[in-house]
């Protein structure tokens, strides 16, 4: 990663965000959830990465972490040029707008109680120093930025569909001119054909403002068309990452192998001939990962190894990341 | 019929309105599908085209009011499901026809076991002694693939996993050898691995048990790998209806085209910029005038607006809902 002429904007390495279990009368801990368990990667200007795995795998835990929305457990994370792994919080909020996040409920995540100009404004009121003229010119370029009607102005959330609230939520992440934004599961909620609206405007916002994206989703299909490069998660740590096509056409940990057959093809021909990887069992507990790989309680091609050491994650090919003892020289 | 089979279920006309503050929202607009034995068919469909409720009317589960079915007739094993009486009806509910539903976090009982669970149709509807419920449970949860099965009998639904408790689902709706089996959207809340295991199980149950599926949905994907029949609706309308393959090569109607087009695929060409279907799906209030689809159709003419599509045959087992195949249309046209 160091040769590559792009540059960094975030790097990310070893962060660890671990949840205290507490339990019993006196509320004493016991034990963790390891939600995110140690993961490492950069993000280069102008590229969007994808984080894909499945639920309760730590992806939206991990985006949160990388926008210090917790204190994380350990790692470095570097913004910009800057360390806020361990920025108290009060001098971190002077970082904010520059990384921003849009939420994938956009139900939940839009003051009902708030016009739409109110609900965009309030990062401009809350960081800035614009006139009340200045501030309502620029919600009205965020507007129109996203697809929206300038005259919707005053209207509140519940007069819009899901595809435009989500446009708000979108209007909002850009008030102040951020440069990385986390995107977590921003079209999930969404119907099918309003999806391929959401994503187009990301690209075109992407494009126009030199923006950089962290996209969580579980859509693989989705992720392969925005994503430059693709990091695939299982109960906390990234088992591979690789550039879009490399992923998709030769993944080489074993989940990540799965995870992509098991992607239904919406071509009857097509999936009818495909052989999936059909995984046994369910995700372990994060709390109680298992002994050695994380994955080597489903893995079809696991080892004696496996259930002893885990594997270092390391670049496997050129590019191409993954922790797994298969691809171990030694 | 083409392939000679007997439907299992035949639906002709149906409609349902629910009665709001707004006006009647005209939920289902005379749809008509029938089923035939071991056959599964696929009904895809955004959210709010009626595809749930359709399903809703015909095995008595909506609200009346604001619910009201309007007209339409359901035959089922020589019955109209919609004129026999509520106790007829529950009789076949859970009995003849299973149904699954989406989210099995909600839909299983939190304080009773799922042995308990499981039993309870087979006691109803069978007459079956607690002895024998609880054994002929057990083999259920075996047949869909939980391990362990006689322990986890005890066991409560918080206990279990996501894709367990609709492996519980399921063996709940077959409990009672249904001939139909209903299923909305029963992986959506799934992962997709754990989406590809139900898929698999379900497959090999349908070969096993040789039951009619109807499977709705609004993954593309999904359909593409277990229908054999498929109906697209929209706007509470039938717009689509085709044999799979030919749904998938030979889309005709202006939505299913569209809608094919809007997903990426995860194995072929990557499109530079994804196809959109510009607007909103309508919420249709008050009897239809117009084609549902006309204010986001590429391809609307002024007839659109004026008047109702019904469905046109276009090939074998193949139609659709659009004017540009209303034979009077290009006629007209021509």
């Amino acid at each position: 990663m160091l040769d590559n002429p792009k540059k960094a904007l975030v790097s990310v390495r070893d962060v660890k965000m671990h949840f205290p279990i507490h339990t019993g009368v006196l509320r004493r801990k016991t034990g963790a959830v390891k939600a995110v368990d140690g993961i490492t990667f950069d993000i280069m200007e102008g590229e969007t990465l994808g984080l894909v795995g499945e639920s309760g795998c730590g992806k939206s835990t991990a985006g949160r972490a990388v926008l210090r929305l917790y204190d994380i457990t350990s790692g470095e994370i570097t913004m910009d040029g800057i360390e806020i792994g361990s920025t108290p919080q009060s001098q971190l909020r002077e970082m904010r707008p520059m990384m921003q996040m849009v939420f994938q409920d956009p139900q939940a995540s839009l003051n009902p109680r708030m016009t739409v100009e109110a609900i965009i404004r309030e990062p401009l009121d809350e960081h800035t120093t614009l006139t009340a003229q200045e501030k309502r010119e620029k919600v009205a370029e965020l507007m129109d930025a996203v697809g929206l009607n300038r005259a919707f102005a005053k209207r509140y959330p519940q007069a819009f569909s899901g595809g435009q609230r989500q446009r708000i939520g979108i209007a909002r992440a850009l008030a102040l001119n951020p440069k990385f934004i986390v995107c977590d599961e921003p079209i999930a909620a969404l119907d099918v054909s309003i999806q391929a609206q959401v994503v187009n405007l990301l690209e075109d916002l992407q494009e126009k403002f030199g923006l950089t994206y962290l996209f969580i989703s579980h859509d693989l299909s989705m992720v392969r068309h925005i994503a430059t490069r693709v990091a695939v998660m299982y109960l906390g740590k990234i088992v591979e990452l690789a550039e879009r096509e490399t992923l998709f056409a030769e993944p080489l940990h074993p989940y990540a192998k799965a995870l992509l057959s098991a992607v239904p093809e919406p071509d009857p021909a097509l999936a009818r001939k495909t052989e999936r990887i059909i995984l046994q069992g369910d995700v372990p507990s994060p709390s109680n990962p298992p002994k050695g790989c994380n994955f080597c309680t489903r893995c079809p091609e696991v080892m004696d190894i496996c259930r002893e050491v885990e594997p270092e994650y390391r670049e496997v090919k050129p590019r191409q990341f993954a922790a797994c003892h298969l691809y171990n020289e030694t | 019929m083409p392939n000679g089979a007997l439907p299992v279920l035949d639906v002709q006309g149906l409609k349902t309105v629910f009665k709001t503050r707004g006006g009647e929202v005209h939920a289902v607009n005379d749809v008509s599908f029938n089923l035939k034995a071991g056959e599964l068919l696929g009904v895809v469909g955004e959210s709010g085209s009626g595809k749930s409720v359709t399903m809703m009317s015909l095995l008595g589960l909506l609200p009346m009011p604001p619910a009201e079915i309007r007209a339409g007739r359901v035959m089922f094993d020589g019955q109209d499901l919609l004129k026999v009486s509520a106790e007829e009806l529950r009789k076949v509910r859970g009995g003849k026809i299973g149904f699954i539903f989406q989210d099995p976090m909600t839909s299983l009982n939190p304080v009773f076991s799922v042995g308990y669970q499981i039993a309870e149709p087979l006691r109803k509807h069978m007459g079956m002694s607690k002895k024998e419920a609880a054994a002929r449970s057990q083999e259920l949860l075996e047949l869909v693939g939980i391990p362990d099965a006689e322990r986890r009998l005890d066991d409560y639904p918080h206990q279990f996993s996501g894709g367990m408790r609709q492996r519980v689902m399921i063996a709940i709706a077959l409990a009672c050898d249904p001939q139909v089996l209903i299923a909305d959207e029963p992986t959506t809340a799934l992962d997709v691995t754990i989406q590809a295991q139900i898929l698999e199980l379900m497959q090999e149950l349908r070969e096993k048990l040789g039951m009619a599926v109807i499977w709705i949905t609004h993954d593309l994907g999904v359909i593409a790998g277990i229908a054999d029949r498929v109906m697209v609706m929209y706007g509470g309308q039938v717009v689509e209806h085709a044999p799979v393959q030919e749904l998938f090569s030979n889309p005709q109607h202006p939505y299913t085209a569209a809608l094919l087009k809007t997903i990426p695929s995860i194995s072929g060409k990557r499109a530079a910029r994804l196809t959109v279907i510009e607007g909103q799906p309508p919420l249709v209030v008050g009897a239809p005038t117009s084609c549902p689809f006309r204010e986001r159709c590429a391809k609307a003419m002024p007839v659109c607006a004026v008047k109702v599509p019904t469905r046109y045959e276009i090939g074998a087992g193949h139609d659709t809902a659009c004017l540009l195949a209303d034979p009077l249309e290009v006629a007209n046209a021509g």
